[in-house]
């Protein structure tokens, strides 16, 4: 019997997963890049990654019956991680596309504005609002990178976890319960991207422990 | 504040680093696993590995090296050489690069931009260019067979694109080119000057400004870095991204934190060096 607690990591064709996965084997899971729904339903915590186009992504989500599981693993409560994409994607809708988006938070992804580089490729601080188990340890003004022309933009202010200066202030992290979501990724952000995986498995660990969900 | 990049170069050989590196705490200096370990404590913001590997049969060695460096460091990793099809850029993906960095390849067959593009998204397909400023007789204009009216040299033209280590001379112009992969999908360009690539003497820097204001998307400077000034350069007049830089790493004389200091000291917004 598997002792590590089991991560799903949603695969979609949104990108390359081999980074995330390596990430958080280093930090004690089991993960596994998966796109069979029951994988998903049965893991006992869920990352949910992504790079690419919003549209694209949407409908091999919906080809692939992926927006059940995805939901039900936000409403189960067991610890879900969005990265990137997977961040913006739990919006409604995104300015890069017409697909609606998953519509777990209210609120519209749009495209950074115009008159510096875009994409945004690089190093960047976030500067953490929440106190949340996931963003706990991260020394203060620590820089994490960034590969993005979009952002997400919630209606609710009260999800908004953290934020970062690029031409404007953006959302960069929203955490309520058992969800967080970050633009950046915390894969390539070395060690300190490192924390909030090694946080994320030990949530992971915690909750299945105690029976949190189901 | 985005931060400008600092990223050291590899040109691994058959799975080994080559150009003498010489520090004195890396057992193995030959060893990607250990130098990109190394220069990621250092506090480099990216890894560039470059595959010179000859012989086709060699190739994969490549893949384990990637596999083997992914496993351990926790920065993006771009590797190029060699790369010719979207499958070639799907195994680099899969082992574990980041991005993949075009060039030969992509002026043969710049729809290789577009399709990787789609495939795996503009974010990890960098475009590299080699360029060399243009003699009198290149300006005439004389469009080799085959070249892409709109990209040709013309009386205008500033800068030429060579492959193949600066050898061969392709009839296009460098600024044309970079827009055009920029429009075909290109994330990046990584742009090298071969009149000041292993001089030591300073980055191209009116080659580099042309590019990164002809373009939105982000470019790294590459080509004659000998001291942290011209990475300032660089990044001040060139108005490069990132920079890319071998020597000065290699041999130890300007170390990644000496130069992340300079450039700091003197107003660029620099990542500082990772906490233990």
């Amino acid at each position: 019997m598997e002792n590590r607690p089991q991560i799903a990591i949603v695969d979609y064709q949104a990108g390359n997963l081999r980074s995330v996965q390596k990430a958080l084997e280093k930090c004690g899971a089991a993960a596994i890049a998966t796109s069979d729904p029951e994988a998903i339903r049965q893991a006992d915590g869920v990352v949910f990654p992504g790079q690419g186009a919003c549209d694209s992504s949407m409908r091999h989500i919906r080809e692939l019956g992926l927006e059940g599981p995805i939901k039900e693993s936000i409403l189960s409560g067991k610890p879900f991680l969005g990265v990137c994409l997977g961040l913006q994607l739990l919006l409604e809708e995104s300015d890069e596309g017409d697909e609606a988006c998953l519509g777990i938070l209210k609120g519209r992804v749009r495209r950074l504005p115009a008159g510096q580089k875009i994409p945004h490729m690089g190093w960047n601080q976030v500067d953490f609002k929440l106190d949340h188990p996931v963003l706990k340890g991260i020394p203060a003004g620590s820089y994490f990178y960034f590969v993005h022309s979009y952002y997400a933009d919630p209606e609710d202010e009260s999800v908004i976890a953290g934020t970062t200066d690029y031409g404007m202030n953006f959302c960069s992290a929203v955490a309520w319960d058992n969800v967080t979501a970050v633009q950046f990724h915390p894969e390539k952000s070395g060690d300190v991207g490192l924390i909030i995986y090694e946080n994320f498995v030990k949530l992971v660990e915690q909750t299945k422990a105690a029976g949190v969900w189901r | 504040m985005l931060t400008k990049r600092i990223i050291p170069c590899l040109d691994v050989d058959r799975g080994r680093v080559v150009k003498g590196v010489s520090f004195v705490d890396i057992r193995d200096a030959g060893d990607p696993k250990e130098l990109a370990a190394f220069y990621d404590k250092e506090g480099a913001d990216e890894l560039v590995f470059l595959d010179i590997t000859a012989s086709a049969d060699a190739r994969d060695i490549m893949i384990e090296v990637v596999k083997q460096v992914s496993e351990q460091v926790f920065i993006p990793l771009t590797v190029g050489g060699g790369l010719r099809s979207v499958a070639d850029i799907r195994r680099m993906l899969e082992a574990g690069a980041d991005k993949t960095s075009l060039n030969t390849a992509a002026i043969e067959n710049p729809q290789l931009i577009a399709d990787a593009a789609d495939f795996f998204g503009s974010q990890c397909i960098v475009v590299a260019i080699d360029a060399k400023g243009c003699t009198d007789e290149d300006s005439l204009g004389h469009p080799k067979p085959g070249v892409d009216p709109d990209l040709a040299l013309d009386e205008t033209s500033r800068w030429q694109v060579y492959t193949h280590g600066g050898r061969t001379p392709m009839g296009i112009d460098a600024v044309k080119w970079a827009k055009r992969s920029a429009d075909l999908g290109a994330g990046e360009l990584l742009v090298t000057s071969m009149d000041t690539d292993g001089q030591l003497t300073g980055y191209d820097l009116e080659l580099l400004r042309t590019i990164s204001e002809g373009v939105t998307i982000p470019v790294i400077a590459s080509g004659g870095a000998g001291n942290p000034q011209h990475l300032l350069e660089a990044l001040d007049e060139g108005k490069a991204d990132a920079v890319l830089a071998a020597s000065i790493f290699h041999y130890g004389t300007h170390p990644i934190g000496e130069v992340k200091e300079y450039l700091a000291k003197n107003g660029m917004p620099i990542r500082g060096k990772p906490k233990a």
